[in-house]
């Protein structure tokens, strides 16, 4: 697929821009090994294979107004895993990953710069066409947000805009879809109804299965469980790891317990900088930053 | 008090103590007269709207007992006030207010729409900014000054150009399509802005979850913001036609004087309200039937109104409820 | 099964034809040009309109067309009389309208309780907002020019309150004496030696008589009938004592007679009606716009809902109150339809100085001058709406003032 990682094999560690405030050092992480398998990935990862960069940020800044949100980013998002964004409210972790599909691109007074590839390409670039974008980049958010229509046409929305399907071709793509999210069971009587008559912990799930609709090969999930009940929460994650080598899945989450369960690899922000970002089980366990330890541990954030 | 000196809070508890006790009587007592006040303020809103009714009814009532109702709502000639024979039948009217409303409808009420996506979902703020005191300034004209564009310049330009592209003198001095026009300008920022409101108030996710499924801007409008706002549109829209139905001065200076049914927007046309002006600015004594006559046109032009009412407000409240 | 999904999927996806992109782009900018285009024409024709309004109505803006009455004389007409009435019909509209208005409002926002007669309420408003506003002059013309006629003919009010009844007589120099009388109808006895009054008279500078309002108390002669009677101020005939020529009410300002008739209470009572709704529910947006804490905050230290809302509610929704009511006002000063209705006189050659005072209001006096034939009334039209619109765009740059000045962030 796409080139591996170049840099030598464990963390490199720079000093942030200012050593003297001596505040955060931003830590690049890169593979432990590299040597990435495609058909291992495609079929049984081992948590020691390393899969091919999805996407990448080198020297990422961003900034709303003169405010600036993140600072000089560097980070590799693995093809097909699970990686967790976690941090602090504010700590630039959604902003990140709504740079992913170009989302800020509707907030009039964000902007960013440094490189952001997606399988080396800039999808910074103006000439990338965004649209094409988010048709390969999908996004679940905080809030449930089905469309006011049927739950076909939820589903069916994203297709349409992009091909032109026959009606039987249609449907079995909205089946599948939401046999994908794991929702077909609970919906197939009742396609032609609002999806606004579901449950929330179903909408999200509905939201999963309309954003693969369109056949991404990324998801990005921005905190999708935080205004769901505990049950909800367990069946997306339940999907999430199911989807798992299938997608590559960036999540945004405040619940570390979550990020543990569900992610690969975890990335923790804090205050517009990445701290670390590595195995997820390190990062619970041997955290390299004094930081990472506290956030992890629960003694702020 | 038996607080230490140093005690701070008995200190301010007895400082809060020092007061006189205000009475709790003269203070309940003055609730309940404002409350009646003020209900009854409210209660004067359901006496106008009794009044109106019980008035129009009375008056259409002992017009009624003069001519049949039968050939009021049935009858296609309407000559009051000329002729040897009174004919009171009310079609004429209701298809030249229906004219005239259709014109200002097929006008105002696509570009209305446009003009509220364009303000809601792509123009940037700064133009916004602009645009939207435009619309007010255009929203406080009062109509007696449409009345003078449509009279003075909407319709010699029709006249220019029906004659240009025909070559033929089809217009006269008075059109129901330049009353329509100006009618259309008229209800142009009612549309715009209670269509802006209404798509506004579809949830900021909804959009969001249009764009990152690839839409464009113009997807994102059309295919998921216009139709959740569909409610609030509809509203914006009978709103708009029952305000275009109860204009008065436009159709009286630019419509024309003649009865007559017809669907050509070149002929000229008198509406309900514009009957209603020839009556009352004289030109029928105050006893005759004829005068009565406009109490039942008004009685009717009332009822056509509050049934457009009556369904914006169900559709409103709907529309509202489904994003509460 | 769920192995081989992700393939599946990805294959189903790929079933459709591509839409082509390039298309979608193309509609998207489309639509960006057709609405950029829309909104030039309507900026373009909005420019067309008053600029040809300006070209026609502009010559005529002189001083003397603020000065001058109507009259049949383009050259001469002016807005004396529809600018003065349009001043008295809104500020009588507005001092009624508002407190109901705003009182309706806080009734409805803070007191009401949730049943079925609120949500009827509810419902009304806005039905009247929706009533068309020659439906509100037909309501003025029964409620309040005639009053149903419980008080008989406009002509001979049954009920005055606040004027002067006097009883006119002719004297000897046929010029008219005026003298207090008790009842409209019922003749004074009149005596010799009775206080009467009579008009000043003043000579113009062109030697033109003008009649004062100053009355000069003279000493009544009663004689008999004679043809030699004796001419002079006072003196009067018998046959002309016994009956009065006429009987006129001098009206303070405060002067009111039932039926109202076509006077400035009337119209402005009758654009109260129409603008009542507006107030009502712009006052609620305003009350509905003040955050819920702040109404907790102060009912939580034990204060009651009115002196919340009097305190601490109110206050915080003036700003937005006086922006809706200011707009409101400007809709009463341009409304034509209700007045028209009203029957009031187009010829109008006197401000007006009391409440039963006739009047005519600005746009009454343009759709006057509109409907005619002439051009030179039609200019004067255009001059007319000129100062309306004038008058208006001051109404709401205060509007624009007082929500940039006293709105601050409420939380």
């Amino acid at each position: 697929m796409t080139t591996p990682p170049t840099a030598a094999s464990g963390g490199v560690v720079t000093d942030s821009p200012r050593p003297a405030t001596n505040k955060v050092a931003v830590i690049e992480t890169m593979t432990t090994t590299p040597t990435p398998n495609q058909n291992q990935t495609q079929n049984q990862p081992t948590p020691a294979a390393e899969p091919p960069v999805c996407i990448q940020a080198r020297e990422f800044n961003s900034w709303y107004g003169d405010f600036q949100a993140l600072h000089g980013i560097e980070l590799d998002v693995p093809t097909n895993r699970v990686t967790a964004f976690i941090g602090p409210s504010g700590c630039g972790k959604s902003t990140l990953l709504r740079w992913f599909n170009r989302m800020n691109d509707t907030i009039p007074s964000a902007r960013a710069s440094g490189t952001l590839d997606l399988h080396g390409t800039d999808l910074l670039s103006t000439r990338y066409d965004v649209v094409d974008l988010r048709r390969r980049v999908g996004m679940v958010f905080q809030k449930p947000n089905p469309f006011p229509k049927s739950i076909f046409d939820n589903i069916a929305y994203g297709p349409r805009l992009h091909r032109r399907y026959t009606r039987s071709d249609l449907a079995e793509l909205v089946e599948q879809s939401l046999r994908r999210a794991a929702i077909w069971d609970e919906v197939k009587d009742r396609l032609n109804q609002s999806a606004l008559g579901l449950s929330g912990g179903q909408q999200q799930r509905l939201c999963i299965a309309r954003a693969i609709a369109v056949g991404p090969e990324v998801l990005l999930m921005d905190e999708p469980c935080s205004a769901l009940d505990p049950r909800s929460t367990a069946a997306i994650e339940d999907l999430i790891r199911d989807l798992r080598h299938q997608y590559t899945i960036v999540i945004v989450t405040h619940n570390m317990q979550q990020a543990a369960r569900v992610s690969d690899r975890t990335a923790f922000f804090y205050e517009g900088r990445l701290v670390e970002s590595d195995e997820t089980e390190r990062i619970f366990t041997t955290p390299a930053h004094r930081e990472t330890e506290d956030y992890v541990s629960g003694r702020f954030g | 008090m038996t607080a230490a000196p140093h005690d701070a809070a008995g200190e301010l508890f007895e400082l809060a103590n020092r007061g006189r006790s205000r009475s709790r009587h003269v203070r309940d007592g003055g609730e309940a007269v404002v409350k009646v006040v003020l209900a009854g303020c409210a209660g004067f809103s359901v006496l106008i709207t009794a009044l109106i009714i019980g008035i129009l009814a009375y008056e259409a009532v002992r017009f009624f007992m003069d001519v049949s109702v039968v050939e009021f709502l049935t009858g296609t000639e309407w000559s009051p006030l000329l002729g040897e024979e009174k004919r009171f039948g009310v079609w004429p009217l209701v298809a030249g207010t229906l004219l005239v409303t259709l014109v200002a409808a097929i006008f105002a009420l696509p570009t209305g729409l446009v003009t509220a996506v364009f303000l809601s979902e792509y123009a940037p703020s700064w133009l916004r900014a602009i645009l939207k005191p435009v619309l007010e300034i255009l929203a406080g004209i009062p109509t007696v000054v449409y009345g003078f564009f449509a009279l003075l310049i909407i319709n010699p330009s029709l006249q220019w150009i029906a004659k240009v592209v025909t070559g033929e003198e089809l217009f006269g001095a008075y059109s129901a399509g330049a009353a329509g026009i100006a009618v259309g300008i008229m209800i142009l920022p009612i549309v715009t802005s209670l269509s802006e409101d209404a798509l506004r108030s579809v949830p900021r996710g909804l959009r969001d979850g249009a764009y990152a499924l690839g839409s464009t801007r113009f997807d994102t409008s059309v295919r998921v913001v216009i139709p959740g706002a569909l409610g609030g549109i509809m509203a914006s829209y009978l709103l708009a036609i029952t305000r275009a139905i109860g204009e008065t001065m436009i159709v009286a200076l630019a419509a024309g004087g003649l009865a007559q049914l017809t669907v050509l927007p070149w002929r000229q046309v008198q509406t309900m309200t514009a009957y209603m002006v020839q009556i009352f600015l004289g030109d029928a004594p105050a006893t005759g039937v004829e005068f009565k006559s406009s109490f039942a046109v008004a009685a009717l032009l009332f009822l056509m109104t509050l049934l457009l009412t009556l369904a914006g407000y169900r559709i409103l409240a709907r529309f509202r409820e489904e994003y509460e | 099964m769920n192995d081989e999904t992700p393939q599946n999927l990805a294959m189903l996806v790929d079933r459709g034809e591509p839409r082509s992109q390039s298309r979608r782009r193309a509609f998207d900018r489309g639509f960006l040009v057709t609405c950029l285009a829309i909104t030039a024409i309507a900026v373009l024709a909005l420019g067309v309109l008053l600029g040809s309004i300006l070209i026609e109505g502009l010559p005529g803006l002189r001083w003397s067309f603020f000065t001058e009455y109507a009259s049949r004389d383009a050259s001469k007409a002016g807005i004396r009389a529809p600018l003065w009435g349009s001043i008295w019909v809104a500020s009588i509209c507005a001092i009624v309208a508002l407190p109901i208005g705003i009182a309706t409002a806080v009734w409805l926002e803070e007191f009401a309780p949730k049943n079925r007669i609120t949500a009827f309420i509810r419902l009304n408003i806005s039905n009247l907002a929706g009533v068309p506003s020659i439906v509100y002059g037909i309501l003025g013309l029964t409620l309040f020019v005639r009053m149903f006629g419980l008080f008989g003919p406009i002509q001979a009010p049954e009920l005055e309150i606040g004027g002067r009844l006097y009883a006119i007589y002719y004297d000897t120099m046929q010029e008219p004496i005026r003298v207090p009388a008790e009842e409209r109808g019922v003749a004074p006895v009149l005596k010799t030696g009775d206080v009467g009054f009579v008009q000043e008279i003043e000579e113009g500078a062109d030697g033109e008589l003008i009649f004062t309002d100053r009355w000069t108390p003279v000493t009544l002669t009663i004689v008999p009938e004679d043809e030699d009677a004796p001419e002079g101020y006072g003196i009067i005939e018998a046959w002309q004592a016994e009956e009065p020529a006429d009987f006129e009410t001098e009206r303070p300002w405060y002067y009111i007679q039932f039926p109202l008739g076509q006077s400035v209470l009337a119209g402005g009572l009758t654009l109260m009606l129409v603008v009542l709704p507006i107030v009502i529910i712009s006052s609620q947006e305003a009350l509905r716009a003040v955050p819920g804490s702040l109404r907790t905050g102060s009912l939580a230290m034990g204060a009651t809902k009115w002196q919340t809302t009097r305190k601490v509610t109110l206050p915080a929704a003036v700003p937005m109150i006086m922006t809706g009511s200011i707009l409101a006002m400007s809709r009463a000063i341009g409304e034509a339809a209700p007045i028209l209705v009203l029957g009031v006189a187009l010829f109008i050659t006197d401000t007006p100085s009391s409440l039963m005072d006739s009047f005519t209001v600005l746009p009454m006096q343009i759709y006057n001058w509109t409907s005619r034939w002439q051009e030179d009334f039609r200019a004067l039209a255009a001059t007319g709406i000129i100062v309306l619109l004038m008058v208006l765009l001051a109404f709401n740059a205060v509007a624009v003032l007082i929500r940039q000045k006293l709105q601050r962030p409420l939380s």
